[in-house]
């Protein structure tokens, strides 16, 4: 077993792979390649990498209120992240995921940490989300 | 407290009054849940980001909606579309992106909207009152809708405008309630000469180190020196969404929420105080520029849209000269300020200089430019902050007439001025 952490499910849901985690908001309009699941935002130190498949863990969206669109094209096209991470409830994260379910029948967990319980988060590591929230997390 | 619908919003969810407002419905509700909202509220106005066709899941969504019967319960303008409706093919945008562009367009027409396929709604005759709860999509429209006008939305995302738009109602949540408008980090300006505030570049770089600064916070800017008008508190809302996701700003004496330090904070203490110098000016300049050396292809105004007074501005530039054979100058702006350009000679000035003008969509959301134009220099922050990551080219940040003054000399030239550049 792993270390567990109880997070707030926010859109419920299970999922599971490696984390990408960043302590800097992103802005998924200009910021995630909604044909290639890469970060494109070119001042953000995500960029280059690629969510697709990952849990994505980041502390908040920020800026365009087409974040939401970014996203769901990314559920239609098959490279969204498999589940995401936020502090606190994220209304753009959160409306993507009802809409991936409303649209496409498409299951994209999103949960919330505390601030500090965020931090423990590092990238590479691989993370179980539960239905209720609680993720394991396992070094690997 | 829980979430509680009134038997009018109940029947709507139950499909009473047809499917696409059940849709609208549906939505809302759950995100309203999510949000912890304990009720919905009426608007009086939307305005309705989601017209941007960026992928087929948005083209679905609007014309799903649309098939349904989907119409606007309350007044709502609608933001850019992805394509100049009438001027697309002057330019590289390819037919299919248009023919899908102009079917989501068309969608969000169909549903009783106002045509006015602009990102400045408040500089149009729809601009919302003081205090009034209103749904608004695009980041720099309800920056300043809360910030500078008063009016009260959420910075709604696409999707979820249109769903608010149908069914007359928000979540009673976010910045809706009065407690939330607070705000909570003071950002005080430090030795930053008058000649610096009235230069057209500082709202912009302002609003630059405010989003990278604040996080989610609200913003209190003190120890202005100046009485801004409403394009420079447009280039400071902007910018200050493009670099950052705060909720709104306030500026003492300047802002209607802030008459005061005490007012703008709600009695309460800031939270955190942070300097604004001369230097982290300077270094926002440096971090909106990612191009080296003088190459120039292309110059472009007008994110958001231009104001006629912009436009204005910008012949009192222009006047007589002539932008450089190998540099394009785009003016993007909307078709109601277009119009009044027009009527009122200013368009036809323009276009001796050299200026083409796009209206209904801007470089950001239609992909019109050639692949020859690898350089651009703007005046704008919001267009500085996204051509690097949406157009994968390079971009320089400079004044209004920096960007004049570089068109007509075909290379980028700076001047010294007041920022020891």
């Amino acid at each position: 077993m792993g270390q567990v952490i109880y997070s707030r499910p926010v859109i419920s849901g299970q999922a599971e792979g490696n984390l990408l985690v960043s302590s800097e908001p992103l802005s998924f309009w200009g910021g995630y390649d909604q044909h290639s699941g890469e970060i494109i935002d070119r001042r953000h130190h995500l960029s280059g990498q690629n969510a697709s498949g990952r849990i994505l863990a980041l502390p908040f969206t920020r800026g365009s209120s087409t974040t939401t669109t970014i996203l769901v094209e990314a559920v239609r096209a098959g490279v969204a992240p498999a589940a995401l991470i936020s502090t606190g409830v994220d209304k753009f994260l959160a409306l993507a995921a009802i809409l991936a379910n409303e649209l496409y029948g498409h299951m994209l967990p999103v949960v919330a940490l505390q601030a500090d319980e965020f931090k423990e988060l590092t990238s590479g590591m691989h993370a179980i989300i539960c239905h209720d929230g609680t993720i394991t997390l396992k070094t690997s | 407290m829980a979430f509680e619908l009134t038997v009018a919003e109940q029947a709507l969810l139950d499909g009473k009054d047809g499917p696409a407002q059940q849709t609208a419905m549906s939505i809302v509700a759950q995100i309203a849940e999510v949000q912890g909202a304990s009720k919905l509220l009426e608007i009086t106005q939307a305005h309705i980001d989601a017209t941007v066709y960026v992928g087929d899941a948005g083209l679905e969504f609007a014309e799903r909606l649309a098939a349904q019967g989907a119409k606007v319960a309350v007044p709502s303008t609608l933001n850019v579309g992805a394509i100049d409706v009438h001027h697309w093919h002057e330019w590289a945008v390819p037919p299919e992106w248009a023919s899908k562009a102009l079917r989501q367009m068309q969608a969000y027409e169909s549903m009783g909207t106002t045509p006015t396929w602009t990102c400045a709604p408040y500089q149009t005759v729809h601009r919302p009152k003081y205090g009034q709860h209103i749904a608004w999509g695009e980041s720099n429209a309800a920056l300043f809708a809360n910030s500078v006008i008063g009016a009260r939305t959420e910075c709604y995302p696409d999707m979820l405008d249109i769903c608010c738009a149908i069914i007359g109602r928000v979540p009673a949540t976010g910045l809706h309630l009065r407690a939330n408008r607070a705000g909570n980090l003071l950002l005080q300006l430090i030795e930053i000469p008058r000649e610096v505030q009235e230069d057209d570049t500082f709202f912009t770089l302002l609003g630059y180190i405010m989003g990278r600064t604040a996080g989610n916070n609200i913003p209190v800017v003190e120890g202005l020196l100046t009485e801004p008008d409403d394009d420079s508190l447009k280039a400071l809302a902007a910018t200050s969404g493009s670099s950052g996701g705060i909720p709104m700003f306030h500026i003492i004496g300047v802002t209607p929420e802030a008459p005061t330090r005490e007012t703008a904070f709600q009695g309460q203490s800031p939270e955190e105080i942070l300097d604004i110098t001369m230097e982290e000016l300077r270094h926002a300049w440096d971090e909106l520029t990612t191009a080296d050396g003088a190459h120039l292809d292309m110059v472009v105004l007008g994110s958001p849209h231009l104001s006629i007074g912009e436009i204005k501005r910008l012949i009192s530039m222009t006047e007589g000269k002539h932008a450089h054979p190998d540099v394009q100058f785009l003016v993007t702006t909307s078709r109601a300020v277009a119009h009044l350009a027009e009527q009122s000679g200013a368009m036809e000035r323009l276009r001796t200089f050299g200026a083409k003008v796009t209206v209904d969509t801007c470089i950001l959301t239609t992909p019109m430019l050639p692949e020859d134009v690898k350089v651009l220099m703007t005046n704008a922050g919001k267009f500085a902050y996204y051509i690097p990551g949406l157009l994968s080219r390079n971009v320089v940040f400079g004044g209004m007439e920096d960007c004049v003054r570089s068109a007509i000399e075909g290379r980028v030239h700076l001047e010294d001025r007041l920022w020891g550049k």
